[in-house]
């Protein structure tokens, strides 16, 4: 199967899934696309103290790292996020994931989505190295289109300059 | 009726500044080049409805005035101060009423309309010369185009006192926007230069980004997240239908612009987490890589010539300005200053590349030549980005994005001067301009 047709089957997993994650904000790029806003959430966020709930994966383990301005490297703190996103992942086989790159507003457009889809392929490539095969996950680059916190000073940006891993219900792809 | 003292001595002052521009009756003309300058008065009375067009004489009159005043180069003298009144329009022309109110340039025209169709006649005088610049002509056309008829009477009037092309009568594509910062809604949307003539392209359903036009303006090119991932689409202006260019697997690809015949795209292409830049033939489907290197290359656009690209990479370490040829090989940075440079884009002159610079905390849209040098930077603010350039190379629009939660974007123009700084009215928030050729 090739990857874009892999990437669309997730999108369509996405449709349907809908948006499980309270911190996304990719929701209308993505959802939007196959005309699904309105898309029912098929997937209980559950309860955070169950570890093997999205809530639990989203809230307890983490489900972004950040980045400091103009970097793709991932940060020790992030590593960490992201081992434990492995872990989880690796004992969920039924799910797969979205990973949004997102930037800070203090950049051009275009270099942002350039900048964007660096930070979500450091954080994807990050979780394949913990032994997450690639097939589960696909990449979309949000540049400064989505951001998280929406005041134009430090506190803000340092939210926005994120990778998130957003879980889907898919059956693997 | 007496003069009192200081008004006699005014009067004479203004005399004194008159009459040597009359004595010397040097030609009328504007060097848009030149430093600070004074903007040139003119009149433009009325149009004479010569039959059947009833207010259109007046609207199509106060929207020749409107192009010419909101270039900055112009001053209208209006019609309160006027001495003559032209009531046809083949009658001479009364310099002396006209030289009183010291209206160096004098635009004249007439109306009629009838079954749909509205004939539009001008010309314009050189008042202190006492004679007309160029000749008389006219424009026919539906009544719906009315607009389009003020603008190429004032592109007109504009060129020959100018020299310069014009760029009245063009449409500019643009993302409109609606909703919070945080989920922003975009759709694209096209208008008149000027803001008139609003038209919905898209809906709202997906984000998209950053429309271009076709060297002949029949084409849109934009990015979409219609499929949830960033892809280049081509959309006929004339019917809206859109086709997926590039459908390459497992890569997304954005900034597009066309190639100066209109054949190929050249764009950025992203795949694993690097960014470079290729060419599709759109014909034939053919993909060219021009750049390989783990850097980010984005924001490819061609020379009017074709011959060569600029684009902005962050192979140095930091965003800057680089030319190659359009084959390939082996770029030549441009970009010097301090700060980082991104979104060049080529003068359809030829003559310069007009950019968006970070520097401490400070957007700027400038301009320099292609090789880099006289660099100069015409607007500052919290996030200004994105310029496109006027048909004639002369004006430069762009995207301003205020700051914090209520912080909108619109759309602002500004000359290569720097002057003439000026925002566009949209109905609501937009961004991402990119202006037409001029209309056929």
């Amino acid at each position: 199967m090739s990857i874009l047709t892999k990437a669309l089957l997730l999108v369509a997993a996405l449709g349907l899934a809908a948006c499980n994650n309270p911190d996304r904000n990719g929701a209308s790029g993505a959802n939007g696309a196959n005309g699904a806003n309105g898309g029912i959430d098929s997937m209980a966020l559950g309860d955070p103290n169950d570890p093997n709930s999205v809530a639990y994966f989203n809230q307890t383990i983490g489900d972004k790292v950040l980045f400091a301005v103009d970097q793709s490297t991932l940060t020790p703190e992030g590593r960490a996020v992201l081992q434990g996103q492995a872990q989880w992942i690796l004992a969920h086989p039924g799910v797969t994931a979205v990973i949004e790159g997102h930037a800070d507003e203090q950049g051009t457009r275009e270099y942002n989505i350039g900048l964007s889809d660096k930070r979500a392929n450091a954080a994807r490539d990050f979780l394949i190295s913990q032994g997450v095969a690639a097939e589960r996950m696909v990449t979309v680059p949000y540049g400064k289109e989505r951001p998280l916190a929406i005041c134009s000073d430090e506190a803000c940006y340092a939210q926005n300059r994120r990778a998130v891993t957003v879980l889907q219900a898919g059956a693997g792809v | 009726m007496r003069l009192t003292a200081p008004l006699a001595r005014a009067a004479l002052l203004a005399l004194s500044l008159i009459l040597p521009a009359a004595a010397n009756a040097a030609p009328l003309r504007i060097v848009i080049d030149s430093g600070v300058i004074e903007p040139l008065p003119f009149a433009a009375p009325a149009f004479v409805d010569e039959g059947g067009a009833g207010d259109l004489a007046a609207r199509i009159t106060s929207v020749v005035a409107a192009d010419l005043a909101g270039t900055g180069l112009f001053r209208e003298i209006g019609p309160e101060a006027h001495i003559a009144q032209i009531s046809s329009f083949g009658a001479p022309v009364a310099y002396s009423d006209w030289q009183a109110i010291n209206a160096q340039a004098l635009v004249t025209g007439a109306v009629s309309a009838s079954g749909g169709q509205i004939n539009v006649k001008f010309r314009v005088y050189d008042v202190f010369s006492g004679a007309e610049l160029g000749q008389g002509m006219q424009f026919a056309g539906s009544e719906g185009s009315w607009r389009r008829m003020a603008h190429k009477v004032a592109d007109a009037v504009y060129s020959r006192i100018t020299g310069e092309g014009g760029y009245f009568d063009s449409r500019v594509v643009y993302v409109a926007e609606s909703g919070p910062k945080n989920a922003r809604l975009k759709q694209l949307a096209v208008m008149d230069y000027d803001g008139a003539n609003i038209q919905y392209l898209t809906d709202n359903s997906a984000l998209v980004l950053a429309p271009r036009f076709s060297p002949g303006g029949e084409r849109i090119l934009f990015t979409s997240y219609a499929t949830g991932f960033p892809q280049i689409y081509l959309m006929s202006a004339a019917d809206l239908s859109v086709q997926a260019l590039d459908q390459q697997d497992g890569t997304m690809t954005f900034a597009p612009r066309f190639s100066p015949d209109g054949q190929s795209v050249v764009f950025s292409l992203a795949r694993g987490g690097n960014t470079d830049i290729y060419t599709l033939n759109i014909g034939s489907g053919q993909l060219t890589q021009l750049t390989n290197s783990p850097a980010i290359e984005t924001a490819p656009s061609y020379s009017p010539d074709g011959t060569r690209i600029v684009f902005e990479s962050d192979r140095s370490g930091a965003q800057q300005i680089y030319v190659m040829s359009s084959g390939g090989g082996e770029p030549v940075r441009i970009s010097n200053g301090k700060g980082r440079y991104g979104t060049p884009v080529w003068s359809p002159r030829g003559d310069m590349v007009a950019f968006t610079k970070q520097n401490e905390g400070r957007f700027h849209i400038g301009v320099m030549l292609t090789d880099g040098t006289e660099e100069r930077l015409l607007t500052s603010s919290f996030l200004d980005e994105g310029p496109t350039w006027a048909p004639n190379g002369r004006v430069i629009m762009f995207t301003r994005q205020g700051a914090g939660e209520g912080g909108e974007a619109g759309l602002f123009s500004v000359d290569i001067t720097g002057r003439n700084l000026r925002q566009i009215a949209t109905e609501g928030p937009a961004s991402d301009p990119a202006w037409s050729p001029l209309l056929p």
